[in-house]
Parts: C-alpha cells; sequence; structure tokens
C-alpha cells in the first residue's frame, strides 16, 4: 500500500517538473511551429547558471530563488537573442530550424562544458524546504512537494497570461492561425520573440528548480530534451492544459512503468508516445494541424 | 590537410623533435634519438567528459614531473578526443597509430570505446593500457597488448562485499546499478562474494543509464540491512541526494566509480557514510601519492581522483617498461613484455605487479566518508594487499563460470 | 553544361586516385568513412530532401542491418550470405517503419521516426542475448573480394568508391526517374497528387524502401569498417547528425548530402585532431551556414556562383539586391 501511495505521489511532482520543463517546449512549438531542438540546452544553461550563483561566484553567493530569477532572466534574454538574430530570419524553413537549433544544442553544450569543466555541481535545497513529511511510515522530501506547488503557480500564471491578458489573446490567435492573426494586425513576428524569450526562461527556471533533485552535469540537455517531446506529443502542442496533463501523465508512466516493468525500462517512455502517436498524432489535448 | 598544422601536442621542446615529428618516416638511423610517441584515447566532450578530462591532468601531471622524458627519450604526447563513441575511438585509434605512429597508447575510457579497438591494437601491435574495466579483456579474450594497472569491474567489489560482510555485519542487501555491463560486473562481483560470506542480496535493481529520476528505484528498497551501488560518471552524486531525500538511511556501499576522490568536490552533506572500495585513494601515505596529489593540487587546484590517478599509474609502468627495453620501443613485442613484467613498489595507489593475463595485483582501499574541518573526504578504513582479479578464487574456476551479468550469477529465491 | 562535365570528370578522377595523393594511410581511412556516410546521407535525402519527410531515426535503422550483418558473422555464415540476410532484413524493417510512420506528415512523422528510434536504440541495449548489450558485437574479418582482403586500406577504399557510385547512379537515376518525379510532387502539393489520381502513400512507401536499402547498404560498410557495432551507432544522437549532413549540404540535392557527410566526417575525425573544441566549431558551423545559405551549403554555393556570373554579365547596371530578390 504505502508503496504505490509513494510511487503516486512521486509520479505527481516528477510531473510537476516535467511540466516546468515543457510548457515553454509546447508554446513555442505550437507557436512557431518548430520543434526546437535547444530546449535541453537552455534547461542546462538556466541549471548551470543557477548553480553557480547559488554556489556562489566571485564572493556572490546568492538565496536560491533570487539565483533562479538571474536564471531565468539570462536565458529568457539568451533566447530572445537567438530568435531575433537567427531564428527570425528562417520563417517557414523547417529544415534550417532544425539544423539551426541542432547548431545551437552542440554550441551550447561544449560552451558548458568550456566554462564549468566536467565535474557534476550540486545544487542544495533552499534551507526552508530541507527536510521531509513524514505521514506514518512514509516520508515526503519537502522539496518534492514544494514543486508540486510551484508547477502550480506557474501553470496558473501561464494560464492567466494566456487566457486573460491582450497578449495572450494575440499568442492563442497566432497558435491557432498564423496568418489570419497577422491578417487581422497581430505583429506576430514580434509574438515569436516573446514567446521564445517566455520558453527559454521557463526552460531555465525549470532547470535550477530541478538543480537540487537531477544536479547539473554535462549531457543534461541530452536527458531531458526527449522528455520534453514525450509530454508535448502525449498532450499536444500549443495547449498549456496538454502540457499540464501530459507531464502528469508522463510522471506516472515514468514512475510506474519503471518500478513494475523493469524489463521495459528502456521502452516505458516511447512506447505510449508512439501508441498516441499512431492513435491520435495531435496528442490528447492538442488541435489537429494540418 | 596540411601536415604543417601545428597539432595541440605536448611536444618535446626541442627543435629535433619538432624536427622529427614533421618527417613522415624518420631514417633508421636516426629512430633511437627520435621521441617516443605517447598517444592519449579520451573523451574531452560530451557526457563523458568528467572523467576523459581527469585521465588527461593525471597523465600530463607524470609527463611534467618526468620532463617529458623516458628513460632517456623525450616524450613527444598526443592527445585524442574520442567523443565517447565506439566509431569515434576507432578512428582516433587508427589516427594514433597509422598517421602519428605513436609506440603505445593509454587510454580510452570506457568499456565500449576499448572493446571497439581491442582486435585492431592486437593486429597493430601497440600496446595499449586502458581504465576500461570490461573483464573478459583480461580473463576470457584476453588481448596480448592490453594491460590494466587499474582494476576490472568486479575487481573492488569482491573486497567491498569482504568488508561489508565481515566488518559491517550486513546480512541482506540490495544491490542499484546501471543497466549495463560495467554495473552488471560490479554487482555481480559483489554478490558472488557477499553470498560467499554469508550474506544474501535480495533484489537487483537496473535504472537505465540515463535515469533523471531514480524514485521509482527507491520506492523499492525496504527490509534490508545496506544498499549497493554501482553507478559512475555524475550519477552517483544524483542517486546520493535522491536516496537522502527518500529519507533512506541503510548504509551504502559502492566502487571506484561511485565514490571517486574527485567526486568528494560535488557531493554534498548526503554522502556522509559512503562506503567505497577503490584502487586508489587520496590519503594513501607514499612519496610517490603526495608528490602526485601536491602537483594536481598546485596545477589544477583540485584533489585528484581516481581517473587522474589511473593514468599517472599507466605512465609510471610505461616508463618503467621503457626502461627494462634500455629505452628501446621499436619491436612492440619485447616492449609490452617489459611492461608486463613491471613491478612497482610506490605508485600512487601503492605497489603494483601484473598477472599473466596482464591485470593489475595491488593494493584496494576501502574507505569512509566523512567530515573533517568542513570538508568532506574518505578515510582509509581498511587495506586488502595484493587484490587479483580473481579475488580469493580459484583462476582456473573462476574462468570457469560466465562472465558476471545481469543474471549471473542468480538471485537466490 | 561543359564546365559540369569537367568539374565531374576532375571529381571521379581525384576520387579515383586518392590512394596516391593523400599524405597517408590514416586519410584514406578518413576517406573510405566520408564515402559510406554520404551513402548514408543520400538514403536519408531521399526522405527529408525529395520526399519532404524528415526521419530522425535513421541511425536505427542502420543499425539494425549493421547487427544483422554482424550477427550473421558472428553465426558462422558466409560473408555473400550476411550481406544479403542484412539488406533483406534492413529493407523489411524499413517496411515496417514506414507503415508506421507514413501514417503521419511534418512533425507527425519526426515525432514517430524519433520515437522509432529511440525504440530500437533501448531494443539494442538491453536485447543483450542478441546485440551483446552495450558491449557491442566485434567483427573478426573483413570479406575477400576476388581474391583482395578488403583488410587493406585501398582494396577496402576502393570498394567502398565503387559502393559510393552506384549508390550514386542508382540515387540519380531514382531523381530522373517517374517515380521521383511523383514523389517531388507528393513533398510539394500532396492533395493535388492525391487529386490527380495518384497513389500518394504508396509513392512515399517505395520511396522509403530505397531509403533503406541504401542505409543498409552504408550500415554494411560501416560494420566491414569499424568491425564493431554498438548501441551508440543507433542514438538519437546519430540520427540527429547524418540529419545534420544532409540539411548542411542541401537537401533535395544530389551532391548536398555528399558535401554535408565530408563536412561532418572531417571536422569529426580531421579537425578534432587540432581543434579542442571541435563540438563548438562544428555547431557554429551549422548556424553559419544557416545564416549564410538556408538553403544548404551545395544549392547556396550555386545561388552565389550564378549571382556572380549575373552580375559580371549585366555589368554594373543591377544593384546586388534587386538580383537577390527573387532566385
Amino acid at each position: 500500500m504505502s508503496f504505490w501511495l509513494v510511487l503516486t505521489v512521486n509520479s505527481v511532482t516528477f510531473g510537476g517538473l516535467l511540466f516546468l520543463l515543457s510548457a515553454g517546449f509546447s508554446l513555442i512549438f505550437g507557436l512557431m511551429r518548430i520543434p526546437n531542438l535547444t530546449h535541453g540546452s537552455l534547461f542546462m544553461l538556466g541549471a548551470y547558471i543557477g548553480a553557480t550563483f547559488v554556489i556562489g561566484v566571485f564572493g556572490v553567493k546568492l538565496n536560491f530563488w533570487l539565483a533562479a530569477l538571474l536564471a531565468t532572466l539570462a536565458v529568457a534574454l539568451l533566447g530572445a537573442l537567438a530568435e531575433r538574430l537567427l531564428l527570425r530570419r528562417l520563417p517557414g524553413e523547417q529544415l534550417a530550424q532544425v539544423l539551426v537549433t541542432l547548431g545551437l544544442s552542440f554550441m551550447a553544450a561544449d560552451f558548458c562544458l568550456m566554462v564549468w569543466g566536467g565535474d557534476p555541481l550540486s545544487v542544495a535545497t533552499p534551507s526552508e524546504l530541507a527536510g521531509f513529511q513524514r505521514f506514518g511510515a512514509l516520508v515526503f522530501p519537502n522539496y518534492r512537494l514544494a514543486i508540486i506547488v510551484i508547477a502550480i503557480i506557474v501553470a496558473i500564471g501561464l494560464w492567466l497570461l494566456l487566457d486573460r491578458t491582450r497578449l495572450g489573446a494575440m499568442i492563442r490567435a497566432g497558435v491557432d492561425d498564423p496568418d489570419m492573426a497577422r491578417v487581422v494586425g497581430i505583429r506576430v513576428s514580434q509574438l515569436f520573440t516573446i514567446v521564445f524569450a517566455l520558453g527559454a526562461g521557463l526552460a531555465a527556471f525549470a532547470g535550477i528548480v530541478g538543480g537540487p533533485i537531477l544536479s547539473v552535469y554535462p549531457g543534461l540537455d541530452q536527458d531531458m530534451l526527449p522528455l520534453a517531446l514525450v509530454v508535448v506529443i502525449l498532450g499536444g502542442t500549443g495547449s498549456l492544459l496538454g502540457s499540464f496533463v501530459g507531464s502528469i501523465i508522463v510522471g506516472f508512466i515514468y514512475n510506474f512503468g519503471q518500478a513494475l516493468l523493469p524489463e521495459l525500462a528502456y521502452f516505458v517512455l516511447f512506447l505510449p508516445m508512439l501508441l498516441v502517436l499512431l492513435l491520435r498524432p495531435q496528442g490528447l489535448f492538442g488541435r489537429h494541424v494540418p | 590537410m596540411s601536415r604543417k598544422i601545428t597539432r595541440r601536442k605536448f611536444m618535446a621542446g626541442t627543435a629535433a623533435g619538432a624536427a622529427a615529428a614533421t618527417f613522415r618516416f624518420p631514417a633508421p638511423a636516426i629512430a633511437q634519438a627520435a621521441p617516443f610517441k605517447l598517444g592519449l584515447l579520451t573523451v574531452k566532450t560530451g557526457p563523458l567528459a568528467q572523467g576523459g578530462i581527469q585521465m588527461e591532468q593525471g597523465i600530463v601531471t607524470f609527463l611534467k614531473e618526468k620532463n617529458y622524458t623516458f628513460a632517456g627519450r623525450k616524450v613527444e604526447f598526443i592527445s585524442a578526443d574520442t567523443g565517447g563513441n565506439p566509431a569515434g575511438t576507432k578512428t582516433k585509434a587508427q589516427e594514433l597509430i597509422e598517421r602519428d605512429k605513436v609506440d603505445t597508447i593509454v587510454g580510452p575510457l570506457a568499456a565500449f570505446e576499448l572493446l571497439a579497438i581491442t582486435d585492431y591494437i592486437a593486429q597493430q601491435k601497440t600496446p595499449c593500457l586502458s581504465l576500461a574495466a570490461a573483464e573478459d579483456m583480461t580473463q576470457r579474450r584476453p588481448n596480448p597488448y592490453f594491460l590494466r594497472a587499474s582494476a576490472t569491474s568486479s575487481q573492488a567489489m569482491h573486497p567491498m562485499a569482504d568488508f561489508a560482510a565481515k566488518e559491517l555485519k550486513l546480512k541482506r542487501i540490495i544491490t542499484i546499478s546501471e543497466d549495463f555491463a560495467f554495473g552488471y560486473e560490479q554487482m555481480g562481483g559483489f554478490q558472488q562474494t557477499f553470498e560467499d560470506n554469508g550474506g544474501r542480496i535480495v533484489n537487483k535493481l537496473w535504472p537505465p543509464i540515463v535515469t533523471p529520476d531514480y524514485t521509482p528505484y527507491l520506492a523499492q528498497i525496504q527490509d534490508v540491512d545496506g544498499v549497493c551501488q554501482g553507478f559512475a560518471g555524475s550519477n552517483p552524486l544524483r542517486f546520493l541526494k535522491q536516496y537522502a531525500a527518500a529519507g533512506l538511511k541503510y548504509p551504502v556501499v559502492t566502487g571506484e566509480t561511485g565514490g571517486d576522490d574527485a567526486l568528494l568536490r560535488s557531493f554534498g552533506d548526503e554522502a556522509i557514510g559512503l562506503y567505497s572500495c577503490c584502487p586508489y585513494t587520496l590519503d594513501l601515505d607514499t612519496p610517490s601519492n603526495k608528490r602526485f596529489v601536491a602537483a594536481m593540487n598546485k596545477e589544477y587546484s583540485v584533489d585528484p581522483g581516481f581517473y587522474c590517478a589511473g593514468l599517472y599509474v599507466n605512465g609510471m609502468v610505461v616508463e618503467a617498461g621503457l626502461q627494462k627495453t634500455g629505452g628501446k620501443s621499436d619491436d612492440k613485442a619485447e616492449l609490452m613484455k617489459a611492461m608486463k613484467a613491471v613491478t612497482l613498489t610506490d605508485t600512487p595507489r601503492g605497489p603494483i605487479k601484473f598477472d599473466h593475463l596482464g591485470n593489475v595485483i595491488g593494493d584496494f582501499y576501502v574507505r569512509h566518508l566523512e567530515k573533517a574541518n568542513g570538508k568532506l573526504i574518505n578515510k582509509t578504513v581498511k587495506t586488502y594487499h595484493n587484490v587479483s582479479q580473481f579475488w580469493t578464487y580459484d583462476e582456473k574456476k573462476f574462468l570457469e563460470q560466465p562472465v558476471y551479468s545481469r543474471n549471473y550469477p542468480p538471485l537466490k529465491s | 553544361m561543359t564546365i559540369r562535365f569537367l568539374a565531374l570528370v576532375v571529381a571521379f578522377a581525384a576520387l579515383a586516385t586518392v590512394p596516391y595523393w593523400m599524405p597517408g594511410v590514416y586519410y584514406i581511412n578518413v576517406a573510405s568513412q566520408i564515402l559510406f556516410y554520404a551513402i548514408f546521407a543520400l538514403g536519408l535525402n531521399v526522405l527529408v530532401g525529395y520526399a519532404g519527410l524528415v526521419s530522425l531515426g535513421h541511425a536505427g535503422l542502420f543499425g539494425v542491418a549493421a547487427y544483422a550483418a554482424g550477427y550473421m558473422l558472428q553465426l558462422g555464415f558466409g560473408h555473400p550470405l550476411a550481406i544479403l540476410v542484412a539488406l533483406v532484413i534492413g529493407v523489411a524493417s524499413m517496411a515496417i517503419y514506414a507503415a508506421l510512420s507514413l501514417r503521419s506528415t511534418g512533425i507527425g512523422f519526426i515525432m514517430i521516426t524519433l520515437a522509432l528510434g529511440e525504440i530500437l536504440w533501448g531494443l539494442a541495449y538491453r536485447w543483450i542475448s542478441l546485440t551483446g548489450g552495450d558491449n557491442g558485437l566485434s567483427l573478426k574479418s573483413r570479406p575477400e573480394l576476388f581474391g583482395f582482403s578488403m583488410s587493406d586500406v585501398n582494396t577496402f577504399y576502393y570498394a567502398s568508391l565503387v559502393i559510393f557510385m552506384l549508390s550514386l547512379a542508382a540515387m540519380t537515376v531514382f531523381v530522373r526517374s517517374p517515380l521521383g518525379a511523383a514523389l517531388m510532387g507528393t513533398r510539394d502539393q500532396p492533395r493535388r497528387m492525391n487529386a490527380l489520381g495518384y497513389h500518394v502513400w504508396a509513392i512515399r512507401f517505395y520511396a522509403c524502401l530505397f531509403s533503406g536499402l541504401l542505409t543498409s547498404i552504408s550500415a554494411i560498410l560501416f560494420v566491414y569498417y569499424t568491425q564493431f557495432i554498438s548501441p551508440q551507432t543507433l542514438a538519437l544522437t546519430a540520427s540527429a547528425e547524418v540529419l545534420l549532413m544532409v540539411i548542411s549540404g542541401g537537401a533535395g540535392t544530389l551532391l548536398g548530402p555528399i558535401v554535408g557527410a565530408t563536412l561532418v566526417v572531417v571536422v569529426k575525425t580531421v579537425v578534432s585532431g587540432f581543434i579542442e573544441r571541435w563540438n563548438f566549431l562544428l555547431g557554429a558551423i551549422f548556424v553559419a551556414i544557416v545564416i549564410l545559405m538556408p538553403e544548404g551549403l551545395v544549392p547556396g554555393t550555386a545561388r552565389l556562383w550564378r549571382l556572380a556570373w549575373r552580375q559580371r554579365e549585366r555589368g554594373a547596371s543591377v544593384t546586388p539586391g534587386s538580383a537577390e530578390a527573387k532566385p
């Protein structure tokens, strides 16, 4: 009984982290119609920058949340720059976009190796969230529970942004029908920059929030990118609800799959993804994109 | 593709050395005066770079200490980055052997890299001293041109299991390690010795090599006396963090990669209490280790770990072998024979010699991870002397049983 | 036309004499690698360039054919049989791969192929009795060909060259055939093609089979070259790498994938010996290609060439900007 409960709670907490990772990916994918293959790199960059501030650099040692904020802003700025300077030049050229995002991810991975070396960095759990909650014989780390709360706050924030603001309305219009959005006077290209920066910032935020659990190491980018892909495929692109539900589902598949079917641990994520692709290609919550 | 491009190499600074390097075929008459060419296969890019960079630091530290001179010959050092994949390793081995005509190769890092070139180095008759721990390279599929001064996968796990059973008095242990050959061989060795000493492996968990979150596995760890983990790279860090966060308190034991001294700078307090068995330990009190650690501290401002020390010792073996041949390296079979016969009494990892299959017989150290003066240290608590790859087992019987694998030894029901 | 013909003759002569002008055995081996990776890239280009279907799991198929060849040889079958079986298995797997992935196009196709590639990679890792897991399969020998041992560097190079030329010829014929034309039609105007009575799915399926054949051929050469195969060969990064070859050289052109393969192999093998941060460099090259010639190196260079040519003919009367506007 306790085993199941532990797995369930862990599924939800891991799902929360996945949501932070994939929400930005889904937005970029939905609006700009490109699989942003630098997303894992942005996650890793955020984690490295945040970890550096937390550990202390040039004698400055920052509070975890301040470090997270700084890392988020820095990477969001980088994202905006990448969009302005590179992706902007390639509207509708999917192959060129794949090439440039992959190229950037190569550069980012090697850059991190250059700056931070190969040693993994450990990110200390913020002191106010260290420790456990005990429920009888069960133990849940506070930090993991906090991730659920953070994910919900971010989800609500994003929902308000997308659903209740003018900017959000424009983004949704852009996701649904970019041509029509242009016709009614929305400057879709400016939206692209904003959404890309937002997505990059979210990825970086996920990276630093994930730091105390995942630690930061070379190769983190390649480990996380497929997870973001799986979530977005399951949930459907461009849908906030989709990536939220997708994240939770993937959290469950991951935890229960690895625990119950250890022989299939390698396929546990990709078999369901394949099934969804074959049976419902637009994802569970995605709108059909021709 | 001009050959004039200056390659990144740690060359003997002499004009003669530089001139010889630009000739493709040095004339036999000057061959002996030509530098000894030492090639390094390592990983400097991608996820495995952590160990690979340390390997290069280790060998360079030794070369600097010797002023790039072995047995009176200048040493020309050429470093190649395999990128951490087998096809890249093959290409880089060809580069070192066919283009740069190296006399000896140190490295590569990973078992799959070594296995991709083992037939090739035997054909090319180029001695190779690697850290890669794949058991059968010195057991059931030995390669006459391969020498291992570090350890096989299970070589440190046999004494670790002995210690866990006899000193820690653990009875029921669950093992967890990456789902690949290095993990199987480590855990297999642990299981065999642990169960021979009255212990019992309750379950074996095998998370895939890429496992961001170990909690599905941690949830299965209950009703045991201890945990044996065999993680490598950055995974030990993540595993111990998540282990502690899940509130698990069972003692954890591990091998050389799971508690490496180089990881101490990354670990947090959650690692305190970890027992690890390793062919190298930072606190070993020998002259050569003191020299080595001081040089590493000075040059790179870090404490060395197992990968660094492994390559430093490899360098010592090559030098000693070259001294035995009187500086001659033309006959690779002779050179190999000489290196295999090397016995060193003082290396950073203690005294070493080789068995007839080319694997090291040396000391293994069980360490306890503690905090002293605000710093994490591995404190040696027991030294097992002259440990061979066969532990206390009879060689013939050992080689008759299958190589340790996911299902061997099987779990007792 | 004559310039192009002349260039082809020069290129062929250069390729045919590689062992005579390359500065050493190592570089001949690099040339062999370029050749079989170029065949792989040609195979992927059938889908990416001519069918408009971006496959991100091709390394998985490559691996299946390679393992098939390796396993047959390990069981002690002769080289001809092993090669034949590897080709059949490679193409048959492609048929399954295509049947699953062709339900979708665009992003959907990318994602299905990515999932299939990852599943094949996982199989290679876990089906240890067949693949040897991450310890891989080793191959003792390369085949003898009409009495010449392929272990010889030059013989292997020439064997690769012959197979490469045949593959390129097959590719040329394919592109110019009615099937090739129909395939490009399905890429540009799938609905119209359907309305015209073409069976779009079948055309794409045949293209996939052809792609699978080329992929299998290159995989067999790869196995003979490295004499080793392990799960890394099937990894997502390997799929991405060959995709980068195709796109950087120029998707949908005959020469593009060859140029791309040359670029990637040379940076990975030769340049990485001189520049420690070669991964960064490779990434930067890709980004530069996208900025300077997003259509790829071959079409991009051709565009610049035409531009320069036209400008010289027209003199200074045309401003560069207007000449560039509509290629």
